[in-house]
């Protein structure tokens, strides 16, 4: 562990060193036009530190963000409207609503695909089919269709969450449950073993780790399709909102920090499904 | 077929249809196994004696020929779970203690919880890996894990023992031991054992009869009759009875062999 310490600081130290240099260089051509009608001769110094501080920057310094991030969520009450807390809690909500659905979802189906031969010729190639659409083409309309039913709110967009969350479930899943060796199989054969005492007793704890590692990506999609289902819609409350409220503002630095909570929110996610992951295979007694 | 005949086979044959054509894994095999008899299948890969064993548990069906097992079908005789098998690999289920791998046909079976708990240790005493009821299979010897595994098949008490190969994998110091501790445990408690295996000292030193099987198609060369004393030590390797019963076994894989060469 030690020893990672070193080397994962110095790529961090690089990457804000770029991100800097990169904040001066996307945001030169802005800040000389403000000097040239201020009629000023700025120092490299003076000049550096501008391109670092601007309003609207293109490109945010880290600090910028960093900053913008302190205001909205540890500065301001969880209820306002400009909290991030209340925008990503909002965004967490739909996302842990769509994977719930999907992980279900996805078990379901690869139960059914292992278990049913006709429906892995049937229902395999639909699931795949499913994938292709781009998320963005398909989500508005998954909204506006359950609105015109009458179904608005968090469900359409734990739905999108779904849609693109069910899928990693049910591949690993279906990998998972035909993981048991024929040797295995055969001796559940030889102790006359019923469809579901195979089931219980082999392929779903053979499957398990497949699950873990499916619902590690299943997590991460689930954000991302809870932050699109929110960007069609002109929603006014979660992650996606701010994104887009940002863009329409020309405010960068509310668009970046919205950005990093999210990244932070799935890397939060994705740690606490592999800690689960840990302690589900030691409490079956077999090493993470 | 009289009441102690376990196993009766007769012309049985069983052709596999690949896509390079027939592959004739058995033909035309005759074969009496009574009840209480040591016996062993040995000979090349190839020859179908894991084919053969596979069509006794009904893990394959045979495509022409008669075979009973306790004078029912070989799947009445599954379904009835008239035997317990072993496999070439431990087969342990991971996530299972030994003493729950061992519970594993029990609960699959009905067992009550008491009785399974009676079960688990009278085999693990069987098979000497008293102690290790919370160990993990990961945390135990290759050895260690093969006789979990024979623990496994004995504890719903099958009269019929069906092994494949169970000790090919270990290092023969460890196959030896575990071969008179198998002696041992079939002479305790009266089992039918088919052991398959490609080791002549194995096969010689375990039965009471060695069929001597050949490759291409899979067939019986020799049947042979082992007149040693059902005691036996591992010493019993060093006397000239034991020595003419291995060379007679040798004898029949080297003409099985040549039997194939002129064929080709």
């Amino acid at each position: 562990m030690r020893s990672s310490v070193g080397p994962v600081l110095v790529i961090l130290a690089v990457i804000v060193a770029a991100w800097y240099a990169g904040a001066v260089y996307m945001n030169a051509q802005w800040q000389t036009g403000v000097f040239e009608r201020e009629g000023v001769e700025p120092t490299a110094r003076e000049f550096v530190t501008a391109t670092w501080s601007q309003e609207r920057p293109v490109l945010p310094a880290p600090h910028q963000v960093a900053v913008e991030i302190w205001q909205t969520t540890v500065e301001k009450k969880i209820t306002s409207k400009r909290s991030l807390v209340y925008h990503a809690w909002v965004t967490l909500s739909s996302t842990l609503l769509g994977f719930l659905i999907g992980t279900g979802l996805g078990i379901l189906l690869a139960v059914s695909i292992v278990h049913v031969r006709s429906l892995d010729m049937s229902l395999m190639p639909w699931v795949i089919a499913s994938q292709t659409i781009p998320i963005l083409a398909i989500a508005p309309m998954i909204i506006v269709v359950l609105a015109a039913i009458g179904i608005t709110g968090l469900l359409p967009k734990a739905v999108i969450s779904t849609y693109l969350s069910f899928f990693p479930v049910a591949v690993g899943m279906v990998k998972g449950l035909r993981s048991p060796d024929v040797i295995n199989l055969d001796l559940m054969r030889t102790y006359n073993a019923s469809a579901a005492q195979t089931f219980w007793k082999l392929r779903w704890p053979s499957a398990l780790p497949y699950l873990f590692t499916s619902m590690k990506v299943a997590i991460a999609i689930s954000l991302v399709g809870a932050i699109v289902g929110e960007l069609p819609t002109g929603a006014v409350a979660g992650l996606g909102a701010r994104l887009l409220t940002g863009s329409y503002y020309g405010q960068t630095i509310q668009i970046w920090s919205a950005l990093f909570v999210a990244a932070f929110l799935a890397a939060v996610l994705v740690t606490i499904v592999g800690m689960a992951h840990r302690l589900v295979l030691r409490r079956m007694g077999m090493a993470a | 077929m009289s009441e102690s005949t376990v196993i009766s086979a007769k012309d049985l044959s069983l052709t596999f249809e690949t896509a390079d054509g027939p592959v004739h894994a058995l033909s035309h095999i005759d074969l009496d196994v009574e009840r209480g008899e040591f016996v062993s299948f040995i000979g090349p890969s190839g020859c179908g004696k894991t084919t053969l064993l596979r069509v006794i548990a009904d893990l394959e069906s045979p495509t022409g020929g008669d075979i009973t097992v306790n004078g029912k079908t070989p799947e009445q005789a599954r379904l009835d779970r008239a035997y317990g098998y072993v496999f070439q690999a431990a087969a342990l289920y991971p996530w299972r203690t030994i003493a729950k791998n061992i519970a594993l046909p029990l609960e699959i079976m009905g067992y009550s919880k008491s009785e399974q708990e009676a079960r688990i240790a009278a085999n693990l005493d069987l098979v000497n890996l008293t102690g290790f009821e919370r160990k993990y299979p990961w945390q135990l010897s290759g050895g260690m894990q093969q006789r979990a595994s024979i623990a496994r098949a004995l504890s719903f008490d099958p009269d019929l023992l069906l092994m494949d190969e169970p000790f090919g994998a270990l290092d023969e110091i460890v196959r030896d031991h575990l071969n008179e501790q198998l002696l041992d445990l079939w002479a305790k408690t009266n089992k039918t054992v088919i052991f398959v295996t490609h080791s002549i000292p194995e096969a010689a030193f375990l039965s009471t009869k060695i069929v001597v099987m050949s490759p291409r198609p899979g067939r019986i060369h020799d049947i042979i009759e082992s007149d040693l004393p059902r005691e036996r030590t591992l010493d019993i390797r060093e006397t000239p009875e034991f020595l003419a019963v291995a060379h007679r076994v040798r004898e029949g894989l080297r003409e099985g062999h040549s039997y194939e060469d002129e064929d080709a």
